[in-house]
C-alpha cells in the first residue's frame, strides 16, 4: 500500500491514489446547483399529499373522500379500499393496500380496518400543486372508533394490553419472525450463568446490574423523504426518482411488491440530502406515488413534510436493556448478559440481514476480552411508528456499543477504579487478532491500546484527572467520559447475509476509455459521503489514471450494477473492495495487451504506478493511457483476450471488516440547572487505510455531532393517549453549531487483513462510539452526587433530576 | 412542507391605512408583522386568517428613542436592532442578555418586539423582561390611543388585551438611573424557548435597595411576574440570604406544568435558582453603578 | 387559482413580476415559480435553515415569508453568490475546507456565512458558531463549516479588499 505521504501528485494537484483532496462533486453543490428529488420536474407533473391518522390506535368506520374529489385540481383520491381493489398479479401479498417490510412483516400502504401508529398513511390525494393538495386533505372525512393504544412497550405484553396485529391474527403484542421466533438470543447461556453465579458467590468479585435505556431517536436528514414517479402509459417503462440509499434493492422490491416487470423499473437516486439509514426502506408515500402515475397516467411527486418525517419513517433504537457484568474486584471482567425488550412499533420494518433479526446487537461484549457472553431480544409492537434501524446504527451496534461502555463505566464507579484503566486491563490484545468473540464475531485487526493511549495522550487524561479533583474540592462538576467502541461493518457475505433474500455482494464496472480516461459505475449510493471522489481515487491506486480523468457513475439502476446499497458502512468495505478488484482485473489484461504491444511475455513486465514496465529495461514500457488505446486498436491480441479494457466484478466480502476508535469527551455540568457544556471531545478512529483523510474527518465529525444530539437533546417520546412528543424540530431537537465543540481527531491505521485495500469503512463509527462518551463525561461530573446511571438524553431537567435521586423515564411523556 | 390556507393580502402604508384596513375586514383579518409566528401556526392550518395586513415597511414604529423619563420602542423594531441598541444597552442590558438568547440571528432579523408581546407566548422571553422592568404598552384604534402596563396586558397564553381592529404600536420602559439588570435563562438548546426564564432590575441606593423589579417565564407566573418577592426586597439589604429568600417567594408563587421541556418541580426550582442569579448579578451592577 | 395577485421582486439583479396565490411562501415563489432550485426546504417550524436567502440584504428563512412580502424588495440565492464562473470566496471556502458533504443545508449556510463577512469582516469561532446556530447540518458537526467560513474570511475577493 502506498503510505499516504509518497503519493504522487496529478496534473491537477490531485494525489494519484489516497492522499486528500477536493471533492468533485461540490462544484455543483456550492452553485446551488444540486439535483434532490424535489427539484425534479416532468412534464405534466402532479403533486401529492397524505392524510395521515391523528390517532395511535383506532378502527376506520367510514372514509367519505367526496368533497376533497371535488375540489378543483384534484386528480384523485386513494385511500385502502381503492388500493384493496387494484388488481395485481400473485406475487407478494394479496393486494396493493399491504406490503411487505425488510423484515418479512407486512405494513399498510393505506389503512383498511385500523390505524396502528399517530402519522399512520390513510388516504392519497394526487392534485395540480401541493397547495390544492393539502387543501383537499382537510376535505376527506374519517370516521373513527378510537382503541385503547399501547404506549409503553413495557406493558404490551400485559394481559389487557389491546392486540395491534389482529390483521396477522396475533393474540399478543409479540413480534414473530419470518422463522417464527419471538425472541432472540445469541451467546453462552449456561457458560455466562455459571460465571454470574460464581461472581455473585464470590467475596473477591462483584457483580453489577443497570436498566439502560436507549430511547427512540431519528435519523433525520436535511432533505425528507421523496419521490417522483412515472409510468408511461405507452413504453410500460416506470421511472422513480427517489430519495434511496439502496436504488437496486428498491427496484426489485417494486417488481416484486408492485408486480411490474424489473427490466422496465428504473430507479434514479439524483442527489440526495443525507440517509443515516433513513431511506433504506420502502415507504408507503414511494407506493402511493407510483400507484398515483398509474392511475393517473401522468408524473406523481410526493414529497414528505418534516412531520411526517419525524412520525412515520424509520425511527432508530427503542430498546430498553438490563446489562449485568461481573468483575473481579481488581478489574478483570468475567461476564456480560444484557436482556432486551424492544420496541418495534405496529409494523416489524427493522432492515437487517434475514439470519440476524436484532441485528449485530451481539457485539455487545465490546472491545474487551472475556469468555462468558449471553443476551437476549425480545421485541414487542407498540402503537408507534415502525423501525429500529436506522441513524447510522450498524445494524444495531450503536445499541451494543452504548450498553457496554455504559455498564463498564457503572462497574468502574463500583471499583472505585479509574475507568480509563478499567478499560485497559481488559483490551484484547493485538497478538489476539484474528480474535473471535464469545458471541461468534472475528474480529480481524487491531491495536487497541495503542489508539486509547493515542486519544489518553492527546485529551491529557492525568492533567484532567487532577483539574477535575481540584475543582470537586470547590464544588464545581466537570466530567471526563471515555467510549472504546468496536464495530462490525461492510454487510456481508453470501453465505449468511441477505436482506430479502438479496445477497449483499456488491457488483462494480470500469471502462477504461480509447483516451485513457476510465468510468467507474458503483451499486452504492451516496448521501454526502464524497463516493464521487473517494472511489476515483480507488483507482486511481491501482491503475495510475489521474482521480479528475476517473468519473464515478452511481445512483441510477439502468446505468449501474446490482449491489445492496449504502447503509451500515457498507461502501468501502464492499464496493470499495470491489472498485479495488476491477481496477485490479483491468490492471492485468493491460498488462497482457502492453506485452503484446511490447512484443513479450506478461511476466516481463512490472507496474510502476501508472504504467507496465520491462524489468531491467524501464525505458521500454506502456502507459495505462496507451495500452487502453492499443486495446481499442488492431493489435493482435492472445488466443482468448477479448479487446477493450474493460472489467467487471461481484465482490463478496468474506467477512466484515472492525473499524473501532477511543473517544474522550470533558463536559462541565452546572449543578444548579443540570447545564451540560462540552468542553472538548477527542476522537482517535483506526478504519485501516484512509483512502481521503479529509473526507473520513469529516465523516467522523458528523457522527460525533450526533452523539452530541442523542446524549444531550434528541428524543422521540410518547404519552399514554398515544400522541408522538417529538414530531417537529421544534421537540426534535438537533445539535447546532453552539452546543458543538471544536472536534480534536486522531488516527491510528490498523488496516484489514482480508481487504484488498486494506479499509474498513468509517461512516458511522463516531455515531456508534459518541453517545456512551458524553453520557459517561455527564455522569461522572454528577458522579459526586451518587449517581451512577442516568438515560438520555441528558437534558438540564434529567440531569438536575438524575441528581436529586429522582431520575425520570424518558420515553414517556414528562410528568 | 406545509403549506396555508388560502388568504388574501394588503400592505399598509400608515399606522393609521393598517387600522383602517383591519376596520374593513374585521375580525378575520390579521396584522403580520416578522410574521415568525403567524406564518408557521398557518402553515399548520392552526390560524386560518382570512386577510394578512402586512405592516413590514411602517417606518413610524421603527424608532427607539427616550421621550422624556422613558425608553420608546417602536413595535416594528427587530430583535436584531433591540440586541444591539446601544440606547438600551446604556440603561438595562438586560434587553440584550435576553435577546441574545431569543431565536437565532436569522430570525432576529424579522422578528420584532410588537409580535412578541402580541402573539403572548406562555414562554415567551420578552414579557419577562416587560413585567420585570414594569413596563407599558401603547395600543391604538381608530378612536385613539390608550397605554396598558405590561403588568396587565396578559389575559392568559396568546391573549391579550390588544381587540379585534387594535394595532400594539409601542412599548414603553421607565428610566431609573443607578439600575442593574439581568436575564437567567435555561433552555434545552440555543435557539429553543426556555425551560424556565427570569429577569431582574435592582436599584441599590445607599446599601439598601430602593427598587426592583422581578419577571418570570415559562413558569405559569401569573402576569410573568412576582410582586410578594419584589415587595419583600424593598428597604433590606441585598444580602445572599434576602435574594434567596425572595428568589424563594417567586418560586412559591409560581405555577409550572410539565411538559416535554422539563417536569414541573425542576421548573420550580429554576424559578427560584435563575432569580436568585439574576438578583445577585442585577445587585451587582447596580452597585458598581453607584460605586 | 381563486384569488391572485401580481408581485414584483428582483432576484440575483433580475427583476421578475408573476400572478400568484398571495399564501404562497417564498421558498416555493423563488423555487417553482422562478425555477431557482438551490435554496432547499427541510422543516415545518422555521427551525433548519436550509431555506436561507437574502432580502434586502438580511439573511431570512425564506419558508417563514410570504413572496407577496418580498414584493417590491430585492432578494439575493445562492445562485447571485457566484460572478459568472467566478464563484464568492465563501463557495470557494466550503470547497477548499470540505465544508459540505451532502450539499443539503449549504447554500443556507453560505448565504448567512456571506452576510456575517459582509458585516463582520473578521469574526472569531464564537462568532461564527452562533450567527449560524440557527441553522442545521446532519453531515458535517459542523467544524469544518465555521474553517470555510473563516477560509473565506481571510482570503476576501478583490473588490472586497478595502483601500
Amino acid at each position: 500500500m502506498t503510505a499516504v505521504e509518497e503519493t504522487p501528485l496529478s496534473a491537477a494537484g490531485n494525489p494519484i491514489g489516497f492522499g486528500s483532496m477536493k471533492r468533485k462533486e461540490d462544484q455543483r453543490f456550492v452553485r446551488g446547483e444540486g439535483n434532490y428529488v424535489d427539484d425534479v420536474n416532468l412534464p405534466g407533473m402532479l403533486h401529492s399529499a397524505i392524510l395521515r391518522s391523528p390517532h395511535a390506535h383506532a378502527k376506520i368506520l367510514s372514509i367519505d373522500t367526496s368533497a376533497a374529489e371535488a375540489l378543483p385540481g384534484v386528480h384523485a383520491v386513494i385511500t385502502g379500499k381503492t388500493l384493496e381493489g387494484l388488481p395485481r398479479p400473485e406475487l407478494l401479498g394479496d393486494n396493493f393496500a399491504w406490503m411487505p417490510t425488510l423484515s418479512y412483516d407486512t405494513q399498510a400502504v393505506l389503512a383498511t380496518d385500523k390505524v396502528r401508529f399517530q402519522g399512520q398513511e390513510v388516504a392519497f390525494v394526487v392534485a395540480d400543486s401541493r397547495y390544492i393538495a393539502k387543501d383537499a386533505l382537510e376535505l376527506i372525512d374519517v370516521d373513527y372508533e378510537p382503541l385503547p393504544p399501547v404506549m409503553d412497550a413495557k406493558k404490551a405484553l400485559d394481559p389487557d394490553a389491546a392486540i395491534i396485529r389482529d390483521d396477522k391474527g396475533f393474540t399478543d403484542n409479540r413480534v414473530v419472525d419470518v422463522f417464527g421466533q419471538t425472541s432472540w438470543e445469541s451467546g453462552n447461556k449456561e457458560e455466562t450463568d455459571r460465571v454470574f453465579a460464581e461472581a455473585e458467590a464470590d467475596p473477591n468479585c462483584v457483580v453489577v446490574t443497570e436498566q439502560i435505556m436507549y430511547p427512540r431517536v431519528h435519523p433525520a436528514p436535511m432533505e425528507t423523504c421523496g419521490a417522483v414517479s412515472y409510468l408511461d402509459p405507452v413504453s410500460g417503462q416506470l421511472t422513480m426518482y427517489t430519495t434511496s440509499q439502496a436504488p437496486h434493492a428498491h427496484r426489485t422490491v417494486y417488481a416484486m411488491v408492485a408486480g411490474l416487470p424489473e427490466h422496465k423499473i428504473r430507479i434514479i437516486s439524483p442527489d440526495v440530502g443525507g440517509g443515516f439509514g433513513n431511506k433504506v426502506g420502502v415507504y408507503p408515500g414511494y407506493v402511493l406515488s407510483v400507484v398515483g402515475t398509474i392511475v393517473t397516467g401522468k408524473p406523481v411527486k410526493w414529497m414528505e413534510d418534516r412531520s411526517e418525517n419525524l412520525m412515520s419513517t424509520s425511527f432508530a433504537r427503542d430498546y430498553h436493556m438490563t446489562a449485568s457484568i461481573a468483575a473481579t474486584k481488581d478489574g478483570k471482567i468475567l461476564g456480560t448478559k444484557v436482556h432486551v425488550l424492544a420496541d418495534h412499533g405496529a409494523f416489524n420494518g427493522v432492515a437487517q440481514p434475514t439470519n440476524f433479526p436484532a441485528g449485530f446487537f451481539h457485539i455487545f461484549t465490546g472491545s474487551y476480552d472475556y469468555p462468558a457472553a449471553h443476551c437476549v431480544v425480545e421485541p414487542v409492537y407498540t402503537n408507534k411508528a415502525p423501525g429500529g434501524v436506522a441513524y447510522a446504527c450498524s445494524f444495531r451496534i450503536t445499541e451494543a456499543a452504548y450498553v457496554i461502555e455504559r455498564i463498564v463505566d457503572v462497574l468502574a464507579a463500583e471499583l472505585n477504579m479509574d475507568a480509563a484503566e478499567l478499560r485497559l486491563k481488559n483490551l484484547i490484545k493485538p497478538e489476539q487478532f484474528p480474535y473471535t468473540s464469545p458471541t461468534g464475531w472475528e474480529y480481524d485487526s487491531g491495536e487497541y491500546e495503542k489508539t486509547m493511549r493515542l486519544a489518553m495522550e492527546m485529551v491529557g487524561y492525568d492533567e484532567l484527572r487532577k483539574e477535575q479533583a481540584e475543582k470537586r474540592a470547590r464544588g464545581e462538576y466537570m466530567g471526563i467520559g471515555i467510549s472504546f467502541f468496536t464495530e462490525g461493518v461492510g454487510a456481508g457475505p453470501r453465505k449468511n447475509m441477505d436482506i430479502l433474500g438479496l445477497g449483499m455482494a456488491d457488483g462494480c464496472d470500469l471502462r477504461i476509455h480509447p483516451t485513457g480516461k476510465a468510468q467507474v459505475r458503483l451499486s452504492v449510493q451516496t448521501q454526502g459521503q464524497g463516493h464521487e471522489t473517494t472511489f476515483a481515487q480507488i483507482v486511481s491506486h491501482e491503475l495510475g489514471i489521474p482521480p479528475e480523468d476517473i468519473e464515478v457513475i452511481h445512483g441510477d439502476t439502468d446505468n449501474t450494477p446490482f449491489g445492496l446499497g449504502t447503509y451500515g458502512s457498507r461502501s468501502t468495505p464492499v464496493s470499495g473492495a470491489a472498485a479495488a478488484v476491477v481496477a485490479q482485473k483491468v490492471r492485468d489484461k493491460a498488462r497482457i495487451i502492453a506485452a503484446a504491444a511490447l512484443e513479450c511475455s506478461p511476466d516481463d513486465l512490472e507496474w510502476e504506478l501508472g504504467r507496465w514496465q520491462v524489468k531491467g529495461d524501464p525505458d521500454r514500457g506502456k502507459t495505462i493511457q496507451e495500452i487502453a488505446l492499443l486495446a481499442h486498436g488492431s493489435l493482435e491480441l492472445p488466443e482468448g483476450v477479448e479487446g477493450h479494457l474493460d472489467a467487471q466484478t461481484v465482490y463478496n466480502p468474506p467477512n466484515l471488516t472492525y473499524p473501532y476508535g477511543c473517544y474522550i469527551c470533558v463536559v462541565d455540568v452546572d449543578p444548579g440547572t443540570g447545564q451540560v457544556k462540552i468542553r472538548r471531545f477527542v476522537a482517535v478512529d483506526d478504519c485501516g487505510t484512509r483512502i481521503n483523510p479529509m473526507i473520513v474527518e469529516g465523516q467522523v465529525h458528523g457522527g460525533l455531532a450526533d452523539g452530541v444530539g442523542m446524549a444531550l437533546m434528541e428524543l422521540i417520546a410518547f404519552d399514554e393517549d398515544g400522541n408522538c412528543l417529538g414530531g417537529s424540530f421544534m421537540d426534535y431537537l438537533l445539535p447546532t453549531s453552539v452546543e458543538c465543540p471544536d472536534w480534536e481527531t486522531g488516527e491510528t491505521v490498523t488496516p484489514s487483513p482480508h481487504h484488498p485495500i486494506g479499509a474498513k469503512g468509517v461512516g458511522e463509527s463516531a455515531t456508534v462510539g459518541s453517545p456512551a462518551a458524553v453520557v459517561n463525561a455527564v455522569i461522572d461530573a454528577i458522579s459526586p452526587f451518587g449517581v451512577r446511571h442516568a438515560d438520555l438524553p441528558l437534558t438540564p431537567a434529567n440531569v438536575w433530576r438524575a441528581i436529586q435521586g429522582n431520575p425520570v423515564r424518558v420515553d414517556m411523556a414528562v410528568e | 412542507m406545509q403549506t396555508p390556507s388560502e388568504v388574501d393580502y394588503a400592505r399598509a402604508t400608515s399606522v393609521d391605512h393598517a387600522l383602517q384596513l383591519l376596520a374593513q375586514h374585521g375580525e378575520e383579518a390579521r396584522v403580520i408583522a416578522g410574521g415568525h409566528s403567524l406564518i408557521p401556526m398557518m402553515r399548520l392550518r392552526i390560524a386560518a386568517p382570512e386577510m394578512l395586513i402586512d405592516i413590514n415597511d411602517l417606518d413610524e414604529l421603527k424608532h427607539i428613542k427616550i421621550e422624556g423619563n422613558e425608553i420608546v420602542i417602536g413595535a416594528m423594531v427587530r430583535h436584531q436592532e433591540v440586541l444591539n441598541s446601544p440606547v438600551l444597552f446604556e440603561h438595562y442590558p438586560i434587553f440584550r442578555v435576553a435577546e441574545k438568547v431569543i431565536a437565532d440571528p436569522v430570525v432576529r432579523t424579522r422578528g420584532t418586539i410588537g409580535g412578541s408581546f402580541c402573539q403572548a407566548d406562555p414562554s415567551e422571553d420578552l414579557s419577562a423582561v416587560g413585567s420585570a422592568l414594569k413596563g407599558s404598552v401603547v395600543i391604538r384604534s381608530t378612536s385613539g390611543s390608550r397605554t396598558v402596563p405590561i403588568r396587565e396586558f396578559h389575559f392568559g397564553p396568546y391573549m391579550t388585551q390588544v381587540d379585534d381592529g387594535e394595532i400594539l404600536t409601542e412599548v414603553r420602559f421607565p428610566i431609573r438611573p443607578g439600575a442593574g439588570s439581568a436575564y437567567e435563562k435555561v433552555e434545552r438548546r440555543v435557539g429553543d424557548w426556555p425551560v424556565a426564564s427570569a429577569g431582574t432590575f435592582v436599584v441599590v441606593d445607599g446599601g439598601t435597595i430602593s427598587d426592583a423589579g422581578i419577571g418570570l417565564t415559562a413558569v405559569g407566573a401569573e402576569h410573568f411576574t412576582a410582586p410578594d418577592a419584589e415587595a419583600f426586597l424593598i428597604g433590606k439589604e441585598p444580602s445572599e440570604d434576602n435574594l434567596a429568600t425572595a428568589a424563594q417567594m417567586a418560586a412559591d408563587s409560581c405555577q409550572p406544568v410539565s411538559d416535554q421541556r422539563g417536569p414541573a418541580d425542576y421548573k420550580k426550582h429554576l424559578a427560584k435558582e435563575l432569580t436568585l442569579r439574576a438578583l445577585r448579578r442585577s445587585a451587582a451592577a447596580s452597585q458598581s453603578k453607584g460605586a | 387559482m381563486s384569488n391572485t395577485m401580481q408581485v414584483t421582486m428582483t432576484v440575483n439583479g433580475t427583476e421578475y413580476t408573476r400572478e400568484i396565490e398571495p399564501r404562497m411562501l417564498l421558498v416555493h415563489f423563488i423555487r417553482e415559480e422562478l425555477g431557482l432550485r438551490g435554496t432547499h426546504w427541510g422543516c415545518d417550524t422555521s427551525n433548519c435553515g436550509t431555506c436561507v436567502l437574502w432580502v434586502d440584504n438580511e439573511p431570512v428563512k425564506s419558508c417563514t415569508m410570504l413572496a407577496a412580502m418580498a414584493d417590491g424588495r430585492e432578494v439575493k440565492t445562492v445562485e447571485g453568490l457566484a460572478k459568472g464562473a467566478e464563484l464568492d470566496p465563501i463557495q470557494q471556502g466550503f470547497i477548499e475546507c470540505h465544508g459540505l458533504q451532502c450539499g443539503f443545508c449549504t447554500p443556507g449556510m453560505m448565504m448567512t456565512g456571506r452576510w456575517l463577512l459582509d458585516n463582520n469582516p473578521n469574526p472569531n469561532e464564537e462568532e461564527i458558531r452562533e450567527a449560524i446556530s440557527g441553522q442545521i447540518c446532519r453531515c458535517t458537526g459542523y467544524k469544518n463549516i465555521v474553517k470555510s467560513i473563516e477560509w473565506a474570511a481571510a482570503h476576501p475577493a478583490e473588490s472586497e479588499v478595502k483601500a
